[in-house]
């Protein structure tokens, strides 16, 4: 009975609610978000690692390693903490976009070019012999098969940042879990934590599950190569 | 006869190795030219080079009265020229009436409308009138490389290339297709095929070119080329792919 008063308290639980609601409410917000720029800002950065000019492709080559060798919680430290001193001044939810999505889009970047590059060459040699142009030949042609192969990494790489935006807690955004940390120091009681690990859980499971049925539906059409 | 492609004095390499050296060649309106010759001796580098998907170093390529060179205009070039591949390329993902009508939409302007219906005509000119909707993955290879060859018709290209078009097909699907490029080559289409099907070569081509060590060896009419070959290499391919 201990534990259940303690880890599953109904009473806490209800109290702390509505806090946590507003904290899911952000915790989706920063997600869906940094999740959005993070796509585009990875096909942007595939295709100028792929096919800009050199100095272009070495430049989104740099960015894109170091971007994926900082830990998240330093960047997001960074850009809250360090920019103010050189006049760039983010609110804590563009700081945390800033960071989730920056980092996303470098991995990102690295899935889609995987996928791109596992198209066969005579994909693109049967559109330029046709005079398709470059745009044409990547969304009529290379993209639509790029995304059925990136489909399982690129989820991982969403439901990451999903996860992730439990760090923007860090520079004071009222996310769920710092509304759940929050619920637990007004009452003394970690409930609001395990109700916040549940929220999460509730949060994640169906997209898994929605993508996996995503794939499944693509894959039963018998389109391979 | 009006040339739809001019070869003059092309050499090709690979970093030290020189894949076609000197190559001089033309194909006229209308006109079927079958490449054979061993493997490796540079016949689908060749016709690879007349739509650029390889880069040719010396020497010119014409098509009409347009160099073939990477450019502004390299795309309209390709327009004009069609492919047909190996491994005939289908875009898996997109249904055979959409393989044939999306670049007649895409690079032609063509209304969709219009483009389906001539994909339509096209289905029914290489047997295929039926599997519109079907997918690649759904067709036996033979009937992929028919859908290939209306895909590639479908931009209306002034000359078709056909690189081994059979090689990779089980052989009761050869027929089929080979069926198809006779029908194209009778209605007056201009081809230039690479191909290891001397039946095909002697029946339906006006000209066949004799390759070897990235050379024209020798090039004449199918009769006196198999008949009464002039260069001893030539002699001895015809030899050792006739007589087994």
């Amino acid at each position: 009975m201990e534990l259940l008063q303690t880890f599953f308290n109904w009473g806490v639980f209800v109290d702390a609610l509505p806090m946590m609601l507003r904290g899911l409410k952000v915790t989706v917000m920063l997600g869906v978000v940094s999740i959005v720029l993070g796509l585009v800002g990875g096909l942007l950065l595939a295709m100028l690692r792929l096919y800009a000019y050199a100095p272009i492709r070495w430049l989104s080559r740099a960015f894109i390693d170091v971007l994926r060798s900082i830990p998240l919680l330093v960047l997001l430290v960074l850009i809250y903490y360090a920019l103010p001193f050189v006049g760039i001044r983010l609110s804590s939810f563009a700081a945390a976009v800033a960071a989730l999505s920056l980092v996303s889009s470098a991995y990102s970047a690295e899935i889609f070019r995987s996928g791109i590059e596992a198209i066969p060459r005579g994909q693109f040699e049967a559109a330029a012999s046709q005079g398709m142009s470059f745009f044409n030949t990547m969304r009529d042609v290379i993209l639509p098969q790029a995304m059925r192969i990136v489909m399982p990494p690129m989820t991982s790489n969403c439901i990451n940042v999903m996860k992730d935006t439990a760090l923007a807690s860090v520079v004071a955004m009222p996310d769920l879990l710092k509304q759940a940390t929050q619920a637990q120091a007004l009452s003394a009681n970690p409930t609001p934590l395990v109700g916040a690990a549940v929220m999460y859980l509730l949060l994640l499971l169906p997209f898994v599950h929605l993508v996996g049925w995503i794939e499944r539906r693509n894959g039963s059409g018998g389109k391979k190569a | 006869m009006s040339s739809v492609i001019e070869i003059e004095h092309m050499s090709k390499f690979y970093g030290a190795f020189q894949a076609l050296d000197d190559i001089n060649l033309t194909v006229g309106q209308g006109e079927v030219v079958v490449i054979i010759g061993p493997s490796g001796s540079g016949k689908s580098t060749l016709i690879r080079c007349i739509n650029m998907l390889e880069q040719y170093h010396q020497g010119d390529i014409r098509v009409g009265d347009q160099r073939v060179e990477t450019g502004d205009k390299l795309a309209s070039i390709r327009c004009e020229v069609g492919m047909v591949f190996q491994n005939f390329n289908l875009y898996p993902h997109l249904s055979v009436l959409t393989n044939i009508a999306l670049a007649p939409i895409r690079v032609r302007g063509m209304a969709r409308r219009d483009a389906n219906k001539r994909a339509h005509l096209l289905l029914e000119k290489v047997g295929m009138a039926g599997h519109a909707q079907k997918y690649p993955s759904q067709l036996s290879g033979g009937q992929q490389q028919r859908v290939a060859i209306a895909r590639t018709m479908a931009m209306e290209p002034r000359v078709i290339l056909f690189d081994e078009p059979t090689s990779a097909l089980d052989p009761e699907m050869v027929g089929e297709v080979l069926d198809v490029m006779q029908n194209l080559a009778r209605s007056g289409v201009t081809m230039v095929v690479v191909t290891h099907e001397m039946g095909f070569a002697r029946k339906v081509a006006d000209r066949v070119v004799f390759m070897e060590n990235g050379r024209i060896i020798e090039q004449n009419n199918p009769h006196d080329f198999f008949t009464a070959p002039q260069e001893p290499r030539t002699h001895a391919f015809l030899q050792a792919v006739l007589h087994h």
